[in-house]
């Protein structure tokens, strides 16, 4: 029986669509018929079954500074085409690129629900920008490794156009897109803990089940060299917050972090303040505020002069199953804040 | 920044610089079992603490112990 036909919708920039170079990537995106440049090899290598019917093109820089028009063309010039599957690049290292195969993958996949890929070299920016939301595949850092990475995204197109379930990333080579999986296995998680760690003590490659998440490095700040002329601010994600929580800080898995004022308040009293973390036992943090957030103390040394002055504001935010992007996200938005009321140094208060 | 924090392997692992070790989890810069004016002493000197660590130069993640 004849394999089923599907038809493929292909993404390039100027530069692979041999439009022309940096000179031509202003050109706003247009559509071309049938396969072009690396689209040649990659209709080679789908064969019979696949074909790629039309090839969307756009200018790199165009794209990146207009990301949101270029997105509503990809989407309006590939949706006649009925394609089963959208393919785009090889980025590679190609940051502009890059981005522009994950938007328009992301977009076609979720406007016109249709299965896509990309592919590019694991340290594009773009990776982590749609990693989530589009399958990528691993390629090469230039554009030397075309040939190996055409066949891999054929042969991904092909499992895609076919309608084929896409195993895990190990199985089917793509990166990573941080999505959990129930399955039944035969074994308790004890006895798999007991195999991984046997493996680790004797030095012998495993397979984790959960992968932890990465986090950034960031330079130390220098040291304040006069803090007695220094501000210094609060910041906690212990969760303390004006009695009854008026922002609605969440108990867990927190969306927000608030800022409250304290240049009245030298104490921080159970009447007055509490804790809306849902992740330890509240009755000491409830009875006494300041044993999360100190802000007694703070007030002491600056009655006394060890410090220039206490910041008028705090931050609270709740540290309980809050996800490392909100928590990137806070930890940014507040340091920006402090950095422009010129605040020397920060104490984080953690429980 | 410095992170006063009970849970060091914690404060380790998500990348802060300056380190305090506190002393519990629901009462990081306390102690409900101490008289009101020794706890208040207690968060007084690991205030001091955080605040040496702020004036102090470092080039990787340090933990001020002392």
């Amino acid at each position: 029986m004849a394999e089923k036909k599907y038809r493929v919708v292909h993404y390039l920039n100027q530069f692979f669509a041999q439009i022309g170079g940096e000179a031509e990537a202003n050109i706003p995106p247009l559509i071309k018929e049938g396969a072009v440049g690396p689209g040649i090899p990659l209709q080679q290598s789908l064969g019979e079954g696949g074909k790629i019917v039309a090839t969307m093109v756009c200018g790199d820089t165009y794209f990146a500074e207009n990301i949101e028009t270029a997105v509503e063309k990809v989407v309006e010039f590939v949706s006649p085409y009925k394609p089963d599957v959208f393919v785009a690049g090889p980025a590679f290292t190609a940051g502009r690129y890059g981005i522009a195969c994950g938007a328009s993958c992301a977009a076609v996949s979720k406007k016109l629900g249709i299965p896509v890929v990309t592919a590019m070299y694991e340290e594009n920016p773009a990776l982590d920008l749609y990693r989530k939301e589009v399958y990528i595949i691993p390629s090469a850092n230039s554009v030397r490794g075309m040939r190996e990475i055409i066949p891999k995204m054929a042969g991904f197109v092909r499992k895609l156009g076919l309608g084929q379930e896409i195993g895990f990333p190990q199985e089917d080579g793509y990166f990573p897109r941080g999505i959990r999986v129930n399955q039944f296995v035969g074994r308790t998680g004890a006895e798999r803990a007991i195999d991984m760690l046997l493996f680790k003590l004797r030095g012998e490659p495993f397979q984790t089940e959960y992968s932890m998440p990465t986090f950034e490095r960031i330079p130390a700040g220098p040291p304040i060299k006069d803090l007695r002329s220094a501000t210094i601010a609060l910041v906690t994600s212990g969760g303390i917050v004006p009695w009854g929580n008026p922002d609605r800080v969440e108990a867990a898995s927190a969306s927000k972090f608030a800022e409250y004022n304290i240049s009245e308040v030298d104490d921080l009293t159970a009447d007055a303040y509490q804790t809306c973390h849902g992740g330890y036992d509240p009755v000491y943090a409830n009875d006494d505020p300041d044993r999360v957030l100190p802000l007694d103390a703070m007030r002491v040394l600056e009655k006394d002069g060890t410090i220039g002055k206490l910041h008028d504001l705090y931050y609270v935010t709740v540290g309980n199953a809050t996800s490392v992007a909100n928590s990137q996200k806070f930890g940014k938005a507040i340091a920006e804040k402090l950095k422009a009321a010129d605040v020397d140094g920060v104490i984080l208060t953690s429980t | 920044m410095v992170h006063v924090a009970t849970i060091v392997p914690i404060s380790l692992t998500v990348g802060a610089n300056r380190i305090v070790p506190a002393v519990a989890i629901p009462y990081p810069l306390g102690n409900p079992e101490l008289p009101k004016d020794e706890e208040r002493n207690l968060r007084l000197n690991l205030v001091k603490k955080a605040l040496r660590a702020l004036q102090t130069k470092v080039e990787e993640q340090t933990v001020f112990e002392k």
